[in-house]
């Protein structure tokens, strides 16, 4: 048989049309498919016996009790601890992740050393031995050459044995450089230094207060300790509690508030001042407190009577005329209110003219130390050490003047400048730091403008990161020294953010530690050891575990057994003996600042003719945005509005949108005096025209795939404006303009 | 000898829309009970597997009289008519049934060979495919929980008020010769980590569990109630436009 084109083709094509016909290839498709589904490589998760293990959870300083739920010795569930005095059961979206940070792909697992140049992410693992061995080396001849201030220490806090272990470190070696992550406590801590005269913490009163005004405050976005404060948001609902809100956006805070009224940003001060003129000049602020208990009233009342009437206010601050007096009115007759302020989540210091005003309202209406108050709240007095032994290095040392300029001749009350660092380092202007250690902080993201932050690193000789987590500074640091995670090692947690009671928590290993790391307070008292001299005489402790408990003491057992020490007792003193001022009264005028002229409102970077909008951040619970960024389930609930792919949206009024020839989902370039990125538009009706908002949190250059490259870090379009008083960061915003692509 | 025949249980939520805050803690705790997967871009939210997901919603005014607020969808367990929800119903395989039980409405992984009826039948978007099998990043295995098995590639998932605490709780009622469970013996994930307190679980039929006064709320409302789909979570919130964003009004109709 011949076979020409025609049955060639005829075959061909018949062929395979009968193919299809017949149930044959749907059949092996069907049974490919199903036995591709079968494949291993979908895990079956083993079982075990069930087990519970009570810690602290150390991700913010919110100290949450948590109760983690095991399956043999695998971790397998986060959850709230019941009747815990801060969360009592609930729990938030990022401790609820924590066990992604335990078991995830951002692990440092062992002590790695630098290969290549800073930030190639070439790295050699090297032994503890070698590592530890290496920075007494370094701290040796710095120290002989009589550079031992050249040192210096960044953490997340300053209070707890780990902190104070670096700061017994710092001492004994000759260093007064120990800096922290600062926040709302720093300049809430400040006006109680000014206006009470006390070393003291922030607590409120707040699950009993009658009516709640807070300045931009993100009661339900993080402000305080998270958990605790959607519990009391609850609670308000339930009792029908008065909350206002005043912000220039309508957060979700705003959103649940009783009332949301929108202000020009940067103005709060001014309407703060506005309200205590309104309630002075109609006789409702509480006269036995401000008669019996205060100085300076008359200074307030001759300053607030001339430059902050109603009308003034109102045309500054845009907030209505009728409403700066309603307002005024319904908060100093209200029961048992509260002002409250700090921005969002409350991670810039803010300006202490906006602390110290609504402080002064708030002791205007009597609510200092009383029911549904601000208490100040003693600071945890556990840590009981023998006197650091001091030799003459270690004296020269401490005394030389820090490199931050905190508590130096222009800004004398301020115990911390972290956000001066960069600034100091990047002029010239004080003595290079040779050698620099990071232990729960992430400055190279966390801190204002990232590219500063940067060059003042570069500039450090020798920069030791104690992370458990390859985060920012890790990457670029020369010494990375893993601490075991939060869920495998043992910590006080000494305070819970914002709460009224004292409340000490313990974080004990949940796992036992998975790779090749170590607690940090053990290699500090390793370093101490093997320096020798005083240093080592300092540390008499055989380990950390050993000196935690020894710590401790009578209260250990209590932490052991119920996860946390508390005293429910506990209530603020009464205003007979609450201040300590020069007058043993609370100050309205701080004889700290001298006159109220410097209560101004803070300037932000940038001029309008270039830059004609303002460019806010905002925060949410779903990104986390302190030292740890968010795990892939976090980062899994962020809105397809705020991130979709790599791109960041940015939230604008629709009116400002048109006017800029801006639509939705379009891309832009947002520009700042600081910085340049190229984003997506979202239109948003709550925020106020001619301001733009990003929300903080995103923009990781490192962790793994799932959050890095991701939207846009907004502290690369910022910078820090100093507050002339505290010198700490007061920015709440920078000009900004967008073009169209 | 106590009655082997057992009370009719039904199920359901009620969440409070004035506490919820849009924390999205109720979307975690839900992933990590159940074993849910990510990848690593999950902002296409259409192939995003969340069970538990927390829509956002906004009344539309210009500023300043705007106003959002936050709205929980797990899977509703619908009732129908008669216990035939829309899912339920085109299920060619019988993966998915209405147990008369407890009113939960099931998802049987094994049984499903992913045709995605139930998808399109859902009002909801309470369903999800798995486009892709799961993949956890190495170690971070660890941490899955051995009461729900991991999803294969090629089968539909969705909430199911995490049933696998109901079996541990019956057993244990049963261990301790209980028939009957108190209303804190079984909750559901999101309901025990909500911080706000926004969601109530429980047995609508029993008038002890605080769901059954709840839902009789006068500010409480279903989902597109007017489907017929008879959902068992109920929703309250005192504000009326949130209220009507739970079902499509014409301009005209009041509710």
């Amino acid at each position: 048989m011949k076979i020409d084109r025609r049955s060639f083709l005829s075959f061909a094509i018949g062929g395979a049309a009968g193919i299809h016909l017949s149930p044959l290839p749907w059949k092996l498709m069907d049974d490919v498919s199903i036995w591709s589904q079968n494949w291993p490589w979908t895990p079956v998760p083993e079982d075990g016996e069930v087990s519970y293990v009570n810690s602290t959870c150390t991700l913010c300083p919110g100290g949450c009790g948590i109760s983690v739920r095991k399956i043999d010795d695998r971790a397998v569930k986060i959850e709230g601890m019941k009747d815990h005095p801060v969360n009592d059961g609930g729990l938030c979206i990022l401790g609820l992740s924590g066990l992604q940070l335990l078991y995830g792909p951002t692990r440092v697992k062992t002590p790695l050393k630098r290969k290549g140049k800073r930030g190639a992410g070439k790295w050699e693992k090297i032994s503890w031995d070698k590592a530890i061995s290496e920075i007494v080396q370094k701290l040796s001849k710095l120290r002989s050459k009589g550079e031992s201030h050249t040192v210096g220490c960044i953490l997340g806090s300053d209070r707890g044995t780990v902190p104070q272990l670096f700061h017994r470190f710092l001492s004994a070696y000759g260093s007064p450089n120990l800096m922290h992550t600062p926040s709302i406590q720093d300049s809430y801590e400040l006006t109680f230094n000014l206006m009470h005269g006390i070393q003291t913490m922030v607590g409120f009163d707040i699950e009993n207060t009658g009516f709640v005004l807070s300045f931009g405050s993100g009661i339900i976005e993080g402000w305080g300790s998270p958990v605790r404060m959607f519990k009391v948001n609850s609670k308000w609902r339930d009792a029908a509690t008065k909350v206002v809100q005043i912000e220039p956006r309508l957060s979700n805070t705003a959103a649940k508030s009783t009332k949301w009224f929108p202000i020009n940003p940067g103005t709060e001060t001014t309407l703060a001042l506005g309200l205590i003129h309104v309630i002075i000049k109609e006789s409702l602020y509480n006269r036995d407190f401000v008669d019996n208990y205060s100085t300076g009233f008359n200074n307030l009342k001759k300053f607030v009577l001339s430059a902050y009437s109603p009308d003034k206010v109102a045309n500054v601050t845009g907030v209505d005329i009728n409403t700066i007096v309603s307002l005024a009115r319904d908060f100093a007759r209200a029961k048992k209110p509260l002002a409250i302020c700090g921005r969002g989540k409350g991670v810039t210091p803010g300006s202490m003219s906006e602390f110290m005003a609504v402080h002064a309202l708030n002791a205007l209406v009597g609510n200092i130390n009383r029911e549904g108050g601000v208490w100040a709240v003693p600071e945890p007095d556990y840590i009981d050490w023998p006197e650091v032994e001091m030799d003459s290095i270690a004296t020269k040392g401490i005394q030389k003047e820090r490199i931050d300029g905190a508590g130096g001749k222009k800004y004398p009350f301020s115990k911390h400048l972290l956000n001066q660092f960069p600034e100091i380092i990047n002029s010239g202007k004080g003595y290079p730091l040779q050698a620099l250690f990071v232990s729960g902080a992430n400055p190279l993201y966390s801190m204002p403008d990232t590219k500063s932050v940067k060059d003042a690193f570069d500039k450090i000789l020798f920069v030791v990161s104690f992370s458990s987590f390859m985060d920012e500074t890790s990457e670029n640091a020369d010494l990375i020294l893993p601490n075991h995670a939060y869920l495998e090692r043992y910590e006080d947690v000494p305070l819970a953010v914002g709460l009224q009671k004292p409340v000490v928590g313990l974080t004990r290993p949940v796992v036992e530690p998975l790779f090749n790391t170590k607690h940090v307070g053990d290699v500090v008292i390793r370093m101490a050891k093997a320096l020798g001299g005083n240093i080592a005489d300092s540390f008499p402790w055989d380990s950390y575990e050993s000196c935690l408990e020894e710590t401790m003491e009578d209260m250990w057992d209590t932490m052991v057994e119920d996860g946390f020490w508390s005293d429910p007792d506990f209530t603020a003193p009464a205003w007979e003996s609450a201040f300590d001022t020069s007058s043993g009264k609370f100050e309205f005028t701080s004889n700290g600042i001298k006159s109220f002229t410097r209560l101004d409102q803070v300037k932000i970077e940038g001029d309008v003719s270039s830059y004609p909008l303002t460019l806010i951040p905002y925060d949410s619970m779903r990104l986390a945005c302190g030292f740890i960024g968010d795990p892939p389930f976090v980062i899994k609930t962020v809105e397809d509005t705020v991130l979709k792919g790599k791109d960041l949206f940015i939230e604008i009024n629709p009116k400002t949108a048109k006017a800029n020839g801006l639509y939705e989902g379009k891309y832009a370039i947002l520009s700042t005096p600081i910085g340049k990125a190229k984003v997506k538009i979202h239109l948003f009706d709550g925020i106020m025209p001619g301001i733009v908002a990003i929300p903080r949190g995103l923009g990781h250059t490192a962790y793994d795939k799932y959050l890095a490259d991701k939207g846009i870090n907004f502290n690369e379009l910022i910078g820090p404006v100093e507050d002339p008083v505290s010198g700490l960061d007061a920015a709440w915003g920078i000009r900004a303009k967008l073009a169209k692509i | 000898m106590k009655s082997r025949q057992q009370k009719t249980k039904r199920y359901g939520m009620v969440i409070d829309l004035d506490k919820c805050t849009g924390c999205g803690a109720c979307m975690v705790a839900c992933m990590a009970e159940n074993n849910v997967p990510f990848k690593e871009d999950e902002s296409d939210k259409l192939d995003s597997i969340t069970w538990m997901r927390v829509y956002k919603l906004t009344n539309g005014k210009s500023f300043p009289k705007t106003d959002l607020c936050y709205l929980p969808r797990p899977c509703m367990h619908c009732e129908g008519d008669h216990g035939h929800p829309p899912c339920v119903s085109v299920c060619p395989a019988v993966a998915t049934d209405y147990s008369r039980e407890t009113g939960i409405v099931s998802q049987i992984y094994t049984r499903c060979f992913g045709c995605r009826y139930c998808m399109v039948a859902c009002p909801y978007h309470a369903r999800y495919f798995n486009w892709w099998d799961p993949v956890w990043p190495d170690g971070m295995e660890k941490y899955l929980s051995p009461n729900v098995s991991p999803r294969m590639r090629g089968v539909v998932e969705k909430c199911s008020f995490c049933f696998h605490r109901y079996q541990l709780a019956m057993d244990r009622a049963y261990y301790e010769g209980k028939r009957e469970l108190e209303e804190d013996e079984y909750q559901t994930a999101c309901t025990q980590a909500c911080p706000a307190g926004a969601i109530i679980f429980g047995d609508l039929n029993n008038t002890g569990h605080d769901v059954n006064k709840l839902k009789k709320s006068p500010n409480a409302f279903r989902l597109l109630e007017r489907l017929g789909t008879n959902p068992k979570v109920y929703y309250t919130s005192s504000r009326e436009w949130v209220r009507r964003a739970g079902d499509n009004y014409l301009k005209k109709e009041s509710k």
